[in-house]
């Protein structure tokens, strides 16, 4: 019997608690509409893509009212979303011929929408300091004089050369052995590995060198300098085994799905019209990165600033 | 007879063994980098181009194969369908509702019940408990899809896995076939096949759950099948004289015989999926995983540990309470049953009908002092610590790796494969000699034997550390029960904290490096050996150990001379268990600077045109792996007997 009643007054006691009440699930009701649809945008997992995700989302939200699907994957993995319909635009492409090859001259599946208006480059870089009380180190043709400073327990007697993110190209093998220098090329593996390695070499005055790019967030927070390598010229990277020039500027660019820019939606009209400029990505890069505001936040003030940027891009009615 | 002729045999081994090494050694200085079979970063063999051309094929060919029509996407369809329904259940807006099906409350009333029945009063709070700290650390929705997901490949892996185990356990033949796949799939680095994936089950829950359960699955298989094969003979003989067909004897005998162990291969199968979250987040699986791997791109360390910490909890509940289920059985009072499952309903009925119920907001949040103290604890370590650890990361090296490395990787690949053939053979003989014949010749198809020396050397390091940490704390834990309880959650923890979290750091103290590499390997697989250890030691019987200290010998002794020697099946079982285990860490050793097989993986996961050499690099890993675990089980066999 006491343990009916112990059983009864818990269902009493959750059951007035029940009663008790507070907000009803339903109780207030929110939702897009419009013609737009749905959206399914890419996530390159880099922040500075991740910047022009956010603005363009944010914008067919809120101005055309899509329903906005983000999707984080890596970028071969986005660009077979092309084919399977599963991802509508990519808004950050850095190069990448052999998948434009493969997506857009061979399977169709994917075609260009423009410049995102930012210029990429790739490059060999030092941190700040080293550059200053060695500025002669921004010429490759000194990087010898300055090898044995380099060598690190991975390197054995040359110079250590830290490359590392695997997603893009690197000839620097090529161009360690074409410039006759007396370095190794020790392969990192991650953008991780690369930022940690910059940003403990700028703390503790460390001598690194290594592969980096801009626009990228952490420029905002050291800035690292370019080391000048022979000029780059139309075709001098043609014989990957026989490169000797530095990397070309990128134009980075946008893609989206064949059958996205045919129906010829709102939302395509939006990426397509879609430009700006390295100075307004890394903006809103680093309230995301440093400032660690989620990404919705970061373009919404960008936005709020920019009113008249935005403007331009929306579809002509 | 093994025994009388082992005496006369032992004396001269270890001379035969110095003599090999010495020949080596002598040979390595006059053919010093001759032969190595170098292959540049972005050089590629014809087998690794018509990889890439086989892989495209398949791509464009996508939409008019019906294989792709009618087999994968009906596939596709049904797990999509079934994952999707978890999350509506309990981690997204569904059904036209913005909030899951079931809350917050509901969600850890049904896992309090639910452990309360099939674990204990103590683990049913430890679950609650459990579950509150997810959402006091702002993560519920996250831990739900990928607590969601993970149910999912777990159940997927079950269906999958026990009639499979049941077959292996049945049939010599079926095990005989069914191991190597299952070698296979646990040691293939799912970076190689991630990518496939999506081309075959496109993105979204059906490809991120068929990733996880393809390295889940395997463990369920296994124990399974070594369940029912440990059933004695004679239980089996009983049931069959009385009569009972094959059916009623599995069925009857057999199975519940075989549960405790089945219940513990479903234990594993979880923790094997947990480990997976971070990398299906890559393929855009939710959950926690996207939070890692988000935080990651900034070096956000406290956001990234955060989240770990919660895989790490939802982890040590479902350890705790398919390990508690699989102790023993227990019943529950009627009362307690109709009490909990009443309350569990009113607590499911009010997480459906009010918001306060159904997502979780609370006044005290945890999340941000975890993210604080994480980023403090992780700054304080790199501001301070490199002074002491770069020190020790060139000594290892210089004195390690960098002379293993050489030998491997710098000696001719006809002398390096003589060597180990002829190690192998005096190990165990013809079969694991011809078994290391066949490997080695596999790595060089591969194209990328270098590369598989230059790993194999990193891994050796990797697992002498591992071996020295699982003594000196195994034997630690196998004679302290005090100990034990308080390391144990420790090695838990390190097993499943997502490895991306502790990269960060690492990179911090050690640079990018093949020891950084070595490191984090390490921390992965030291765990496993240590409980095997502490495990094997513990189980050496008191009444030998109480003689050994009534004679007088003191703790050093007991341990040398009785505690380890008797627990020698337990050394060489986690000697083999960590070399897998530091095997299954060399793709994340590609993302801190390990390069070779590790880095090419990566790459090939990153770069089209490198697709088909990261495919070889994981077919050497495996094989590495398959060559390594023969070698090993039989050393252990000549040693145990």
């Amino acid at each position: 019997m006491a343990r009916h009643s112990v059983l009864g007054a818990v269902l009493v006691g959750a059951l007035a608690l029940a009663g008790c009440g507070g907000a009803k699930v339903g109780d207030t009701s929110s939702g897009a509409t419009g013609d737009c649809g749905t959206f399914n945008l890419a996530i390159n997992p880099w922040v500075g893509y991740e910047a022009n995700a956010a603005v363009l989302a944010y914008v067919a939200e809120k101005e055309l009212k899509c329903k906005v699907t983000k999707k984080e994957l890596k970028e071969e993995v986005a660009w077979q979303g092309f084919g399977t319909g599963e991802v509508d635009a990519v808004v950050e492409n850095w190069g990448h011929d052999d998948l434009r090859k493969k997506y857009i001259d061979e399977q169709k599946t994917a075609v260009s929408a423009g410049s995102t208006g930012v210029k990429g480059q790739i490059g060999w870089y030092v941190p700040p300091w080293l550059a200053k009380e060695h500025p002669d180190i921004l010429d490759w043709n000194n990087l010898n004089k300055y090898a044995d400073q380099f060598k690190t327990s991975e390197s054995g007697d040359k110079g250590q050369l830290l490359d590392g993110d695997p997603s893009f190209v690197t000839n620097d093998e090529a161009l360690v052995k074409n410039l006759n220098l007396n370095y190794k090329v020790v392969y990192g593996g991650s953008e991780t590995a690369l930022i940690q390695a910059f940003r403990q070499a700028e703390k503790d005055k460390k001598w690194v060198i290594g592969y980096f790019y801009s626009p990228q967030w952490l420029l905002n927070e050291i800035k690292l300098e370019k080391v000048k390598l022979p000029e780059y010229k139309a075709g001098c990277d043609a014989d990957a085994e026989k490169i000797a020039c530095d990397y070309p500027d990128y134009d980075l660019d946008k893609l989206v799905s064949k059958k996205f820019a045919d129906a010829n939606g709102p939302a395509y009209q939006l990426v397509k019209n879609f430009k700006w400029t390295n100075e307004d990505q890394n903006t809103v890069a680093k309230y995301i990165a440093e400032d660690k505001m989620k990404p919705e936040d970061a373009a919404k003030k960008w936005a709020d600033a920019n009113a008249d940027k935005v403007k331009a891009w929306l579809p002509k009615a | 007879m093994v025994a009388v002729a082992a005496p006369r045999q032992l004396p001269r081994k270890p001379l035969i063994f110095a003599g090999i090494v010495l020949a080596w050694l002598v040979l390595w200085l006059v053919f010093r980098n001759v032969g190595t079979l170098a292959l540049g970063a972005a050089d590629l063999t014809p087998l690794h181009r018509w990889v890439n051309d086989v892989n495209d094929a398949v791509g464009a060919s996508r939409n008019s194969n019906p294989v792709f029509l009618y087999f994968f996407n009906e596939i596709r369809l049904v797990i999509d369908e079934f994952v999707t329904f978890i999350q509506a259940l309990i981690a997204q807006p569904s059904f036209g509702r913005p909030v899951p099906v079931i809350g917050w409350l509901g969600v850890v009333a049904i896992a309090g019940f639910v452990s309360l029945a099939v674990a204990g009063w103590r683990v049913a709070l430890l679950a609650v408990a459990g579950f509150v700290f997810l959402g006091l650390q702002g993560l519920w929705q996250e831990s739900m899809d990928t607590l969601s997901l993970t149910l999912a490949a777990v159940v997927i892996s079950l269906l999958i896995g026990i009639p499979l185990g049941i077959w292996a356990g049945l049939s010599d033949r079926a095990h005989r076939i069914l191991t190597p796949v299952l070698d296979f799939m646990q040691t293939m680095p799912t970076f190689v096949y991630l990518a496939p994936l999506t081309l075959f089950f496109l993105i979204g829950p059906a490809s991120a759950t068929i990733a996880t359960l393809i390295y889940a699955a395997p463990p369920a298989i296994r124990i399974t099948a070594h369940a029912i094969r440990t059933v004695p003979r004679t239980t089996v003989e009983a049931s069959e004289s009385l009569g009972a067909t094959q059916k009623q004897t599995l069925v009857k005998v057999l199975l519940p015989s075989a549960r405790k162990t089945i219940v513990l291969g479903i234990n594993q199968t979880i923790m094997a999926a947990l480990s997976m979250v971070t990398i299906a987040a890559l393929i855009d699986a939710p959950g926690l995983g996207k939070t890692v791997v988000k935080a990651l791109q900034t070096l956000d360390v406290g956001t990234a540990f955060n989240a770990g910490l919660a895989i790490v909890v939802l982890a040590i509940v479902l350890d705790r309470v398919t390990t508690a289920a699989a102790s023993e059985r227990r019943t529950l009072p009627r009362w307690a049953l109709f009490g909990g499952l009443g309350v569990t309903g009113v607590c499911v009925y009010l997480s459906y009908t009010y918001l306060w119920a159904a997502e979780f907001q609370s006044d005290v949040e945890i999340g941000s002092a975890i993210r604080k103290g994480a980023t403090a604890v992780t700054e304080w370590a790199q501001d301070s610590l490199p002074v002491i650890t770069d020190g020790f990361k060139d000594f290892v090296t210089i004195v390690l790796i960098n002379p293993l490395q050489a030998l491997l990787a710098e000696s001719p690949w006809f002398l390096v494969a003589l060597v180990i053939v002829a190690l192998s053979f005096m190990i165990g003989g013809v079969r694991p000699a011809i078994v290391s014949a066949v490997c080695i010749a596999a790595l060089i198809a591969t194209g990328l034997w270098q590369d598989s020396m230059i790993t194999l050397a990193s891994t050796l390091v990797a697992t002498i550390l591992v071996m020295l940490l699982g003594i000196v704390v195994g034997v630690w834990m196998g004679r302290s029960r005090r100990a034990d309880r308080f390391i144990r959650p420790i090695l838990d923890a390190a097993q499943v904290m997502p490895a991306f979290v502790y990269l960060v750091p690492f990179l911090a103290l050690f640079s990018a490096s093949r020891f950084t590499a070595i490191i984090a390997a390490v921390v992965f697989a030291a765990p496993v050996a240590i409980k095997i250890i502490a495990d094997g030691i513990r189980a050496v019987s008191p009444a030998t150990v109480e003689a050994s200290t009534a004679l007088g010998s003191s703790s050093w002794q007991t341990i040398v001379k009785v505690q380890l020697p008797m627990a020698r099946g337990a050394l060489t079982l986690a000697a083999n268990q960590g070399l897998i285990y530091v095997l299954s860490m060399v793709v994340v050793g590609g993302l801190v600077g390990a390069g070779a097989l590790g880095y090419d993986v990566v790459a090939g996961f990153s770069q089209g045109q490198l697709y088909g050499k990261g495919l070889a690099a994981g077919v050497a890993i495996v094989v590495l792996g398959v060559m390594l675990d023969r070698l090993t089980q039989a050393a252990a066999k000549r040693w145990t007997n």
